[in-house]
């Protein structure tokens, strides 16, 4: 028998650590979604060049949405600093052994990569812009009119979605005082399940927002451009099948992932079988495989394979289960990550 | 150039907690809060047990995983003594750095910047001993250069067993305890 105890008691630390609430699953998730979304819209925008999709749907206007969506990422993340007035500390260096400092200033590049990509299609969706703004609407048609440019900025976009989908879990890997994290696979799992976030993200905003024809004027033309985020056509409906097609892919790779994580993590050391046992039987168990498992993956896999098959009809239910499940993913992995450590596992 | 560590005599330690309360009046530590503290394992079935009682702080790892997430560099190792601190007024409260630490030694200041044992480096500066080794009744902590052969932290790990805590976190603690 071994019995410790120890007259420690400091707060977010004892009786277990609990150093991150909300805000950090919340950033996870919303950086995977903006991640998942780059590579589409830099895949959308590679295709625009090559001239086989015109229209180039989802690339008009999701970099908008992203824009917007990263905005409340970052506000979490700045709401969850204990020391925010410092916040300016991290652009002063740059740190290469911290995952925390390489996200910091990959998201300064994201932001602007979001930026450009977003104004490049501004002027189309918001021509009251354009007039007045002529250096908008020249560097749009500078890009726009040039695939060359066009592909180059789909490249940026897909290795920055990348670099991003991957740091989240990164971030959380590096942390050896974690058995739970410490695992690479958390890398490509979050990378996976910010494509498949982000895919049900874009198909959730075709249906909620469907083109119609834009506003006129300064205040209508802002709102349609903020609201109408995937422009002023509707995408067809092979664009729609195509997202869902990838989406199962997606879905069914985030799948072996999780299979690989929990074998790998049952196949280490003791500490690492120990932190598995917290969702598998352990308090987080249930949300895992059924928040996230099931009702995140297994149940949109099976209805976006029954709607590409035509046995039942279109809607946003598996959308908004994989966004539910990949928030579930982060919200798992971030609490009970915290909760497993060396010192319990190995005395136990 | 100095490399400190502390070694403790857990053969001497009777978990009187001098050292707990001499480093929350030296450094001002706020109420609720501890930079070090008393750890009692007790192993065995009664009546056969053994108890370890061991002071416990940071323990200034020579492979610091707090120091490697800090995105700011506001954790760093020293140049003098080598010893990992916190630069207040660099850091962002991200807390990284307290879910980096497999010793649970850091914590959150209700200023808002991470926090932790410095080993008095503004007594050892002075010469002095860091205050919970200058107050300890059995006379049961010591502090000094791990990288001077001939310091009495050395002679007492050459000359007794000793073992150091998590050495499987691969973070190279430099907190030694006498068995």
């Amino acid at each position: 028998m071994l019995e410790i105890t120890t007259t420690r008691d400091n707060p977010m630390v004892d009786p277990s650590l609990h150093v991150w609430g909300w805000e950090i699953p919340v950033y996870l998730f919303v950086g995977g979604v903006v991640a998942g979304m780059m590579i589409l819209a830099g895949i959308a925008m590679m295709r625009i060049a090559r001239g086989e999709d015109p229209k180039g749907f989802f690339s008009i206007q999701t970099p908008l949405l992203g824009f917007m969506l990263l905005n409340v990422g970052m506000l979490a993340l700045f709401l969850d600093l204990a020391h925010p007035l410092y916040v300016w500390a991290v652009y002063l260096t740059f740190e290469p052994m911290s995952p925390m400092s390489w996200g910091s200033w990959v998201l300064l590049i994201v932001y602007g990569v979001l930026l450009v990509s977003a104004l490049i299609r501004l002027p189309d969706a918001w021509p009251w812009l354009g007039r007045r703004v002529p250096v908008l609407q020249k560097l749009s048609d500078t890009i726009v009119g040039r695939p060359g440019l066009m592909k180059a900025l789909g490249w940026i976009n897909v290795v920055l979605g990348v670099i991003l989908g991957i740091y989240t879990g990164i971030l959380l890997n590096t942390m050896v005082a974690r058995p739970l994290w410490n695992t690479t696979i958390l890398g490509p799992l979050f990378l996976v399940s910010g494509l498949s976030a982000g895919a049900a993200m874009i198909h959730l905003a075709t249906r909620i927002f469907p083109g119609r024809p834009a506003p006129q004027g300064l205040i209508g033309g802002a709102l349609a451009s903020m609201v109408q985020t995937l422009g002023p056509q509707p995408p067809g409906k092979r664009t729609i099948d195509s997202i869902i097609r990838a989406d199962l892919g997606f879905l069914a790779i985030e799948l072996l992932l999780i299979g690989l994580l929990v074998i790998g993590l049952l196949t280490s050391s003791a500490v690492h079988a120990d932190a598995a046992k917290l969702i598998l039987g352990g308090p987080y168990t249930w949300i895992f495989w059924g928040g996230v498992v099931l009702v995140g993956i297994l149940v949109p896999l099976a209805l976006q394979a029954l709607e590409l098959g035509h046995r039942i009809p279109h809607t946003v239910v598996p959308a908004v289960l994989v966004l539910a499940g990949g928030f579930a993913l982060r919200w798992v992995m971030v609490n009970a990550g915290q909760v497993s450590q060396f010192a319990q596992a190995a005395a136990g | 150039m100095a490399r400190f560590g502390m070694v403790i005599d857990t053969r001497k330690c009777v978990g009187c907690m001098d050292c707990v309360v001499a480093c929350q009046t030296e450094n001002d530590v706020p109420e609720g809060y501890c930079r070090d503290w008393i750890t009692t394992e007790v192993r065995g079935t009664f009546p056969s047990l053994t108890m370890e009682i061991r002071s416990e702080r940071c323990n200034h790892c020579d492979n610091p995983p707090c120091v490697y997430c800090c995105p700011t560099g506001a954790s760093h190792v020293e140049n003098f003594g080598k010893t990992v601190q916190v630069t207040a007024n660099r850091c962002i409260g991200c807390k990284a750095c307290v879910a980096a630490c497999p010793y649970g030694a850091r914590f959150i200041n209700p200023k808002g910047y991470a926090d932790k044992c410095t080993f008095c480096m503004h007594r050892v500066k002075e010469g002095k001993d860091p205050a919970c080794v200058s107050v300890c009744p059995t006379r049961c902590m010591h502090f000094g250069d791990l990288d001077d052969p001939k310091s009495p932290v050395n002679e007492l790990l050459r000359t007794r067993t000793h073992h150091t805590l998590l050495p499987e976190a691969g973070t190279k603690p430099r907190v030694y305890y006498l068995t």
